[in-house]
């Protein structure tokens, strides 16, 4: 058994399983995880910085209690015992420390520290002699140290130490033996050993005089084991010096054991302490293997048999964390089990000899974006596409492949065959559909797709869509901490032999350099295309409908000094491009400054601007910019009113939805605003504003509707809002649609309605033709998703009905929209903290594939208009056919009979 | 029967406010006209500028004058200059060779007591090609965008009619006035919840029904024969056979 916590939540997993339980907290600061403590059964929490305090029973993951702290930031928590029993947790904030039962969470006493202005408390120590020590310190000065009883909180002793070198307790100084606190400096290269119960001054120890060197521009760190709270620290402890520099160093003698290791970590059992540590199994070859070996504290010597050999994953990162499960065997030596958490949050759980248990993906907790791609066609399917494709050479030849495909065509089927019948006779449960790479193909209906998803880690994974198994997956090096990034499909599946191709461009927020990183989505393969090396910070991507000649779309990314690029760059891109110039029209947005403007390409790849909109950011924000998915039918340009005639929609493809939030944050005068712009004019259509209202706004865009939802301050209520945009009883030009000649302005129709519930995210269903009627897909902060009808969302939706309403089967105006239970389309698999909804269409017009992601994963399939091209599971194959051939038969029978009829009557 | 006197008042609301945000002001063209001119105390004016090149690189040059009113209802008129001779030819060049026909305004805020604290930095522009300028004969509509606190955050320009369709324009002086629509739009406010109205629908129909005691009465006090008919049918035709498996729904 063991926990793991993330800044937003926790989980417990029984190690032998890689199952468990887990908590989600609340979102934002509230809930983050400040301290976590843990002894036996229980559990101890810090929440939300000091705002609570609460203890969990970790096999069952029941709530054992919860206390309200007092107010204060949080510094410090620990576990406080006496003679070998552990009663109280100790707290310590900023000016205050209190300690609490660990049974029943109660406040046994609390007490204000003493010069909490000036001091710094940061730390919170206790040995188990009936005393907790507060340590504090006074940066670049002194050490305060306060002694508490645990019995009455009374103020045991208090004194001073000098050390001028020393800024931060938490990050250079640990307790290791019977109080000492122990210190390093980087600045001297020097440890430091202060007594807490002698109260004396701290002894300087150069490290240089035990012969070691400090690795350049390298922070080192200690790092001590207390294996029972009630006990002091052991007196051995681990210093840091390098990357992969350890030294296991014990207080009294300073003897040392030098080892030249990637982690190591303290393991207690019983009362055994031993360190394991893990080191490359060769130093010449590149880290691919690595030796866990458990050291005897003690002496520093190798245990036998204690090996474990782990192996790196190459599309994985290197180890990071090391956790050891050991326990006494029956002859008294001691086994293990180690969990490895590598860089790219991956955990992994082995036992001896490196046998691999289970394996965990946490980096997918964290997706940022993600793509559906289609799957490629089987070998044999591919083979006779293949045939259309090449050129035609002969007539000979020509026949003969189309033979030959025949005959693959062939065999594959009578294998296919012969697995049915022999899959048929053996037991259903043994018969194995594994999805693995080898075998994947495209479905019927194209229902089957591969997720490619994209976490904030910079892991790339490829989920089968039906099974959801990972499929394949590739860690990305040198991903900056706060990177952005937008993953683009280049070329799908579509062009055999071409292989798909997929883009991702990983930004750094801060600089704005961009770097690209191309792969094939299918296999998760690194493309052998090199991407151009972007110098320039870049502004702006966007993916052309145009294609090179392996029809590839062409992406252009315009960098800061607005000079466009294209990727990829051959010459006959180039020369479309040259062609198409004057028709391609890109906007950025500077929120800051609160600019929106547009450009067009020039033959020279250079830009013009040539609209400019400023929105005065001492007033309102822009918070986000929607335009429409490239890849959107729309079936039916207009919507048949009651009396017969059509209101046609105004179907801008280049159409954006602004949103702005207002600075002024206060609740009568905060407002939200809707700018509908169009992306190639800079011309605002409308401009709407919603009143005493604030965000987080979500937004949706599609078709010739935009549906926003946001917090009403008057009411205090979750609000949606729609907007349709419609042309009016005859359309301007059916055929083409151009921004640059559209002079009217469109009619905008707007509706506003109550929503029960607060939501996280929101997106629209997204279907082949755009036939179906469209669904919004609402992930709740319950965890639900709920599939609203875009109908109940209809400005349109009358007040009072009359007969040509009815004609046209609008739904009568009611302020609030409810949620109904058959909505929800995951029933009870709740899925935690929804981040993000994709939708893709199916090979089925009826079908819509969704994805939601947050911490977890959920993906199912919508049928907004129920299944209308799919015949049902119990559809009565044999009823039909037999009738068919019943009517035949008695149409031939008949048939002869007239013969007979006729002929007879001609005899008489 | 006042619901439906409430129902109109309440349209007439709406309308009313629709169009105290929307202002429509036809401005007089062809420059030289003192009567648009006359800045009152709180009017002041500031260039509207137009740039069209047969090289695309923008040089703007005064077009005309708008001239600004503040206050709770800001108004605008435009007072325009004629193209020059030298201007029509360079406007039908570059109509020719696709260029653009650019405006812009600078950045003001309509709601300032004064010159200086109306006008900031920066412009905001627009465009249309310059061959639909010319073959609509220099008839464009400019709308100039205010957000909620009365700063100018937008200008757009649409001739009318829009399209390029390559007839040409043979005599000169169709390009000499401008024929300009002025308009100014100011942010609609947005519909909340209409919960008023439909709590009053509702008290009206269940008046009704109370007026009504015929519609009183329950479904099955009401359709009890019906009810009872299609009981003994479906009874009847059941027994003969059990039902077959029913139907699986999808959603």
């Amino acid at each position: 058994m063991t926990i793991m916590t993330y800044p937003v939540f926790f989980l417990s997993f029984f190690l032998l399983y890689g199952k468990g339980w887990r908590h989600v907290d609340k979102t934002g600061p509230e809930g983050n995880i400040d301290a976590f403590l843990q002894y036996g059964q229980d559990a101890v929490l810090v929440i939300g910085n000091g705002r609570l305090l609460r203890s969990w029973d970790i096999n069952v993951g029941g709530l054992n209690w919860e206390v309200v702290l007092d107010s204060g930031s949080f510094q410090s928590a620990c576990l406080v015992g006496q003679q070998n029993t552990v009663k109280q947790v100790a707290v310590l904030k900023k000016a205050a420390i209190s300690l609490h039962y660990l049974s029943n969470g109660h406040q046994k006493w609390i007490e204000n520290l003493p010069d909490s202005e000036t001091v710094d408390y940061q730390t919170v120590y206790s040995g188990g002699n009936g005393e907790v020590y507060v340590l504090g310190v006074v940066p670049h000065s002194h050490i305060t140290v306060v002694a508490y009883s645990v019995e009455d909180g009374e103020i045991i002793k208090q004194y001073l130490v000098e050390a001028p070198w020393l800024s931060n307790l938490q990050v250079s100084c640990t307790v290791v033996s019977q109080g000492v606190l122990t210190c390093i400096d980087s600045a001297t290269v020097s440890l430091y050993t202060l007594d807490l119960h002698a109260q004396s001054q701290m002894t300087q120890m150069p490290l240089q005089t035990l012969g070691l060197e400090l690795a350049p521009g390298f922070h080192p760190t200690l790092v001590s084991s207390q294996p029972n709270p009630s006990h002091p620290p052991l007196s051995e402890f681990l210093l840091q010096l390098g990357p992969d520099h350890y030294l296991l160093l014990q207080l009294m003698h300073l003897n040392f054991l030098y080892c030249q290791a990637m982690l190591v970590t303290f393991v207690t059992t019983g009362d055994k302490t031993v360190a394991a540590v893990m080191s490359p199994k060769n130093r010449t070859v590149k880290f691919n293997e690595q030796l866990v070996n458990l050291f005897s504290v003690e002496t520093g010597r190798r245990l036998l048999d204690t090996t474990l050999i782990f192996n790196i994953d190459p599309n994985g990162g290197k180890p990071e964390k090391l956790f050891v499960q050991a326990f006494l065997k029956k002859d008294d030596s001691v086994g293990y089990r180690v969990m490895v958490q590598t860089e790219d949050h991956t955990l992994t759980f082995l036992q001896q000899p490196g046998r691999v248990i289970w394996t965990r993906e946490e980096a997918l907790s964290d997706v940022v974006t993600m793509e559906m791609v289609d799957l490629p066609l089987t070998g044999t399917q591919a083979e006779l596409e293949g045939e259309f494709g090449k050129k035609a050479d002969g007539l000979m030849s020509m026949v003969l492949k189309r033979l030959s495909s025949q005959f693959v065509l062939l065999q594959a089927w009578i294998s296919h065959l012969w697995k049915l019948f022999y899959d048929a006779r053996k037991p259903r449960s043994q018969v194995k559909n594994e999805v693995t790479i080898e075998n994947l193909s495209r479905d019927e209906f194209n229902l089957q797709k591969m997720m490619v998803m994209v976490t904030a880690s910079g892991k790339l994974f490829g989920i089968d869509s039906n099974t959801g198994s990972i499929l394949w997956r590739h860690n990305l090096d040198n991903i900056p901490a706060n990177a952005a990034f937008k993953l683009m499909v280049q070329r799908t599946t579509a062009h055999f032999p071409h292989p798909p191709q997929c883009t991702l461009l990983i930004k750094d927020k801060d600089t704005g350099l961009a770097t690209l990183h191309v792969f094939n989505p299918i296999f998760g393969k690194k493309s052998h295309i090199t991407p151009p090396a972007l110098t320039q910070p870049i502004l702006q991507s966007l993916i052309l409908p145009l294609m090179d000649q392996d029809y590839a779309k062409v992406l252009l990314l315009v960098d800061d000094q607005y000079k466009v690029s294209a990727f990829p760059s051959t010459k006959n891109v180039l020369q479309q491009l040259q062609e198409m110039a004057s028709s391609i029209f890109f906007f950025l947005i500077d929120s800051s400054q609160g600019r929106l403007s547009g450009y067009r390409l020039r033959t020279d790849l250079s830009t013009e601007l040539i609209w400019e909109v400023i929105v005065p950011p001492e007033v309102q924000r822009i918070v986000s910019v929607k335009g429409k998915r490239p890849n959107e039918h729309v079936h039916s340009q207009g919507r048949v009113m009651g009396d017969r005639s059509v209101l046609y929609k105004y179907l801008n493809p280049n159409l954006l939805a602004v949103v702005t939030e207002s600075t002024d944050t206060h609740q009568e005068r905060s407002f939200i605003a809707i700018l509908l712009i169009d992306g190639v004019t800079g011309r605002i259509f409308h401009e709407a504003v919603q009143r005493k209202a604030r965000g987080p706004v979500h937004v949706v865009h599609s078709e010739n509707w935009v549906v926003y939802e946001y917090w009403s301050t008057k009411s205090r209520r979750n609000e949606f809002s729609v907007i349709e945009l419609y042309e009016g009883m005859e359309l301007y030009n059916s055929t083409v649609f151009s921004s640059l000649d559209r002079p009217h302005a469109p009619q905008v129709l707007q509706q506003s309605y109550i929503f029960p519930s607060s939501i996280s995210t929101m997106e629209a269903t997204l279907t082949e033709k755009g036939i179906t009627s469209r669904h919004l897909l609402i992930g709740l902060s319950s965890g639900g998703i709920l599939s609203l009808p875009k109908m109940f969302l209809d400005p349109r939706r009358p007040e009072i009905v009359s007969e040509q309403i009815r004609e046209e089967n609008l739904i009568p105006y009611a302020p609030e929209l409810l949620i109904r239970t058959e909505w929800f389309i995951n029933y009870n698999q709740t899925v935690s903290r929804v981040r993000g909804i994709y939708t893709a269409p199916s090979g089925l017009e009826s079908t819509c594939l969704v994805v939601a992601y947050g911490l977890d994963i959920y993906q199912t399939r919508v049928y907004p208009s129920k299944q209308f091209d799919v015949l049902k599971d119990d559809y009565d194959y044999m009823l039909i056919s037999s009738v068919l051939f019943a009517l035949f038969f008695a149409t031939m029978i008949s048939k002869r009979l007239a013969e007979v009829k006729l002929l007879n009557r001609a005899w008489r | 029967m006042d619901a439906p006197i409430f129902q109109l008042k309440f349209l007439v609301v709406f309308i009313v406010s629709f169009i105290v945000f929307v202002n429509f002001v036809y401005c007089n063209n062809g420059g030289r006209h003192g009567d648009s001119l006359d800045t009152e105390l709180s009017g002041f004016s500031v260039p509207l500028e137009h740039s069209f090149e047969v090289d695309d690189v923008a040089k703007f040059s005064v077009r005309g004058a708008l001239v600004l009113k503040g206050g709770r209802e800001p108004t605008v008129s435009l007072s325009q200059n004629q193209l020059s001779e030298e201007d029509r030819i360079k406007l039908k060049e570059v109509a020719a060779v696709d260029g653009l026909y650019r405006i812009r305004v600078p950045r003001v805020f309509l709601q300032g007591d004064r010159q200086t604290e109306q006008q900031m930095e920066g412009y905001l522009t627009s465009f249309v090609r310059a061959c639909a300028m010319v073959e609509s004969h220099l008839s464009d509509a400019i709308t100039l965008t205010t957000d909620v606190s009365g700063y100018l955050i937008g200008i757009s320009i649409v001739t009318l009619p829009g399209a390029c369709r390559g007839t040409e324009v043979e005599d000169e002086v169709d390009l000499e006035v401008f024929n300009t629509t002025l308009r100014v739009m100011a942010p609609v406010n947005a519909p909340g919840p209409e919960t008023a109205l439909f709590l009053e629908r509702m008290e009206q129909e269940l008046e009704k029904k109370a007026k009504n005691p015929q519609e009183q009465k329950s479904f099955f006090a009401k359709y009890w024969y019906l009810i009872l008919g299609g009981a003994i049918f479906l009874m009847v035709t059941n027994s003969a056979q059990p039902p077959a498996g029913g139907g699986r729904e999808q959603s």
